[in-house]
């Protein structure tokens, strides 16, 4: 199986368990490179459907204050993407099955140069990279490049989207799509948007892939909300903000995992939008 | 029209050779499709027109003058050299031209809410003024260290009624305003237009931003063909984003005589690492993207953008106006860089000879002229965009010569 094929299995996989698909994201390198390695292998450990390897950049315009945050320290550790790869390869020598899927901004990428990328990439073991930075009008060449080495380079809409642009984007994407759930940048929010239900129903009407909704899901039961209209939820910020301030990071994490789980299936949630500590 | 420059060296949609493009998030697409749609529109509208160029000439003061340099030109004994005094527009600088006209464009779009990024604090004045004449809400991000070194500007912008942001990220300078703008436009983007100030950013705003500054290139051609009979041998700009200039140059991209030059910011000189020019330091300025255009930056090997040093904090940013890395491309333009210390001697013989206190980012245009003055025939003719007025630069020119001197 190619990195497409991964990760549309694991779709299906969370499908047959009628739930959403746990995709969670943590940066390589914060606030160091073996926390960093530790705290991804044990989400993938306790379950995690998909992991997101944030690769970082001195100017992440898309993200908000928790990430930056993050992707500064580790950048700050000299993290770059060479050691992004490495973290890949070193999670698969440990054993983790999972799709992983790069996330980072295009100029780095430019910098190692592209095809050196994806091959690598392919060769590590990832399943696919995000960028945001780089929209469909730009990246045919990368798609290409990406398409002939089966790694999935997932689009994103939002809910500025319209619709007949979200139809072509659909078309471009592999793997999933990726629904950002909000106009603004990544970070926990209070609240979803109210109208995400009929953003997500307007992109299931153009999508042939799964559904993955990010940006601003922070609390368990933000996640059971998407779960119900989504195929898969991706939490960043809120993981990040619970490592960092944990004592023991990984188990933490672990804790952390079993919480979004327990939320995606049909036990009953706690009525509090917080976390239990 | 008349107005506005047609588009001369576009050779793609939104491109300037390789250079240019738009990579950002998808949630500003929509933006930048209606701001590109809106502008398509009103570019070939009279009222618009009407409407921008009376106010060009009744608020901001246009044409400004071109000035001949007597004293100056006497000093360096070579080349005539004239100055087109953008420092006298309203609020001091050129940057007032494209604020103007971008302003009027969210207007049609019906936003209300300007947000803007600041270096030396002109485009953020420009943008807070445009905002107190057209009743628009108005937020200005400007790096902490900018704040500190350009606090004139400061007290103006909030006087004028805009909201002053500090940022505290990255290097605290322009590069990271710009990044908490686009922050800013991606979670208000319904409401809110993102005014930038340079020839930079994704399609359509390098275009944009030089057909609104073309009105420089097209006064100073007029003026100096009215004052001398011909076109002048150079005309002489500083490039930080490179707005001025590619203003100036618009007008005589088909004058092949007239040669272009372009001054980046040369800080403590190419070698130290610290400084701002993109084009002079082939170890660090190479092509890459950086706030959704494709153009030659500064970065590390890794791909990560660095950080820059200027004097002048309008030139203090890693990247170029992707029109300019097209110009430098195919060989219309040439780019040279000044140093600190360079510009802060222009800044003063200017002031000694002709009375003029030049801004901290067109001293380095300036210098430029004198470097090639003396070795110029008496009758060769130089012209200098003389893009900003120096009176916010006082404090950082006094601190620089108590250094030197102490």
């Amino acid at each position: 199986m190619n990195g497409i094929e991964r990760i549309t299995q694991t779709f299906e996989n969370a499908r047959t368990q009628q739930r959403a698909a746990l995709i969670l994201y943590y940066p390589a390198g914060y606030p160091d490179e073996q926390t960093s390695l530790a705290v991804l292998e044990t989400l993938a450990q306790n379950g995690t459907d998909v992991l997101e390897v944030g690769m970082p950049f001195s100017d992440p315009l898309a993200d908000g204050p928790t990430i930056q945050h993050a992707t500064q320290t580790a950048l700050s550790q000299g993290m770059n993407t060479r050691r992004c790869l490495e973290t890949v390869r070193l999670l698969r020598r440990r054993g983790v099955k999972q799709p992983i899927v790069l996330m980072g901004y295009l100029n780095p990428v430019l910098a190692y140069g592209m095809e050196r990328f994806v091959r690598d990439c392919r060769d590590a073991g990832a399943d696919g990279v995000i960028l945001p930075d780089f929209p469909p009008e730009e990246s045919a060449g990368f798609r290409a490049l990406c398409d002939a080495e089966g790694l999935a380079f997932i689009s994103l809409v939002s809910p500025a989207t319209s619709i007949e642009r979200a139809r072509q984007i659909a078309e471009t994407t592999r793997g999933f799509l990726y629904l950002v759930s909000l106009t603004g940048v990544t970070g926990a929010r209070d609240a979803l948007p109210p109208d995400l239900e009929a953003f997500v129903d307007r992109m299931r009407a153009v999508a042939q892939t799964p559904l993955a909704v990010g940006f601003g899901v922070s609390t368990p039961q933000q996640a059971r909300r998407v779960s119900r209209i989504a195929d898969g939820v991706i939490i960043g910020s809120a993981l990040i903000a619970r490592v960092e301030s944990a004592l023991n990071p990984v188990q933490d994490a672990a804790g952390f995992v079993s919480q979004m789980l327990t939320a995606l299936g049909t036990v009953e949630l706690p009525r509090s939008e917080s976390l239990p500590a | 029209m008349e107005t506005l420059s047609y588009i001369t060296t576009q050779s793609a949609e939104g491109r300037f050779g390789v250079f240019g493009g738009q990579y950002i998030p998808e949630v500003l697409m929509p933006a930048v499709q209606e701001l590109e749609e809106t502008y398509r529109h009103s570019r070939q509208d009279p009222e618009f027109h009407k409407i921008y160029t009376h106010l060009l000439k009744t608020y901001v003061g246009r044409p400004t003058p071109l000035t001949f340099a007597e004293r100056l030109t006497e000093e360096l004994g070579g080349a005539r050299i004239y100055l087109k005094r953008e420092d006298l527009t309203h609020t001091g600088a050129h940057k007032i031209n494209n604020a103007l006209g971008q302003a009027l464009l969210a207007k049609r779009m019906g936003k209300r809410r300007l947000v803007a990024e600041t270096g030396a604090g002109q485009h953020g004045v420009a943008t807070a003024t445009v905002a107190a004449l057209l009743d628009m809400e108005c937020v200005v991000y400007m790096g902490s260290v900018d704040i500190a070194r350009q606090q004139p500007n400061v007290q103006r912008m909030k006087l004028l009624g805009a909201e002053v942001r500090a940022v505290e990220s990255g290097t605290r300078t322009l590069k990271d305003a710009v990044n908490e703008a686009i922050r800013d436009w991606v979670s208000n983007v319904h409401t809110t237009h993102y005014l930038l100030g340079s020839a930079l950013g994704p399609h359509p705003y390098p275009t944009i931003v030089r057909d609104f500054q073309s009105v420089i290139g097209r006064e100073a051609r007029a003026q100096i063909l009215e004052a001398e009979g011909r076109l002048p041998d150079a005309c002489i700009a500083c490039v930080g984003g490179g707005s001025n200039a590619i203003g100036l140059f618009s007008a005589f991209l088909d004058d092949e005589d007239v040669a272009l030059i372009g001054v980046e910011a040369g800080g403590e000189g190419i070698l130290s690492g610290r400084h701002a020019a993109r084009f002079a330091d082939p170890l660090r300025g190479r092509p890459g993207v950086l706030h959704g255009t494709y153009t030659y930056l500064l970065q590390d090997e890794d791909g990560q953008v660095l950080p820059t040093h200027s004097i002048s904090a309008g030139l203090d940013y890693p990247a170029v106006g992707p029109e300019h890395a097209y110009l430098r491309e195919t060989g219309r333009s040439e780019y040279t860089s000044v140093t600190d210390e360079e510009a802060l001697q222009a800044f003063q013989a200017l002031a000694r000879t002709e009375g003029i206190l030049p801004a901290l980012e067109s001293s380095h245009a300036l210098a430029e002229a004198m470097r090639r003055a003396p070795t110029l025939p008496r009758d060769s003719i130089l012209l200098v965009n003389l893009s900003g007025r120096g009176d916010k630069d006082l404090e950082t020119v006094l601190k620089a010569l108590n250094r030197s001197n102490g």
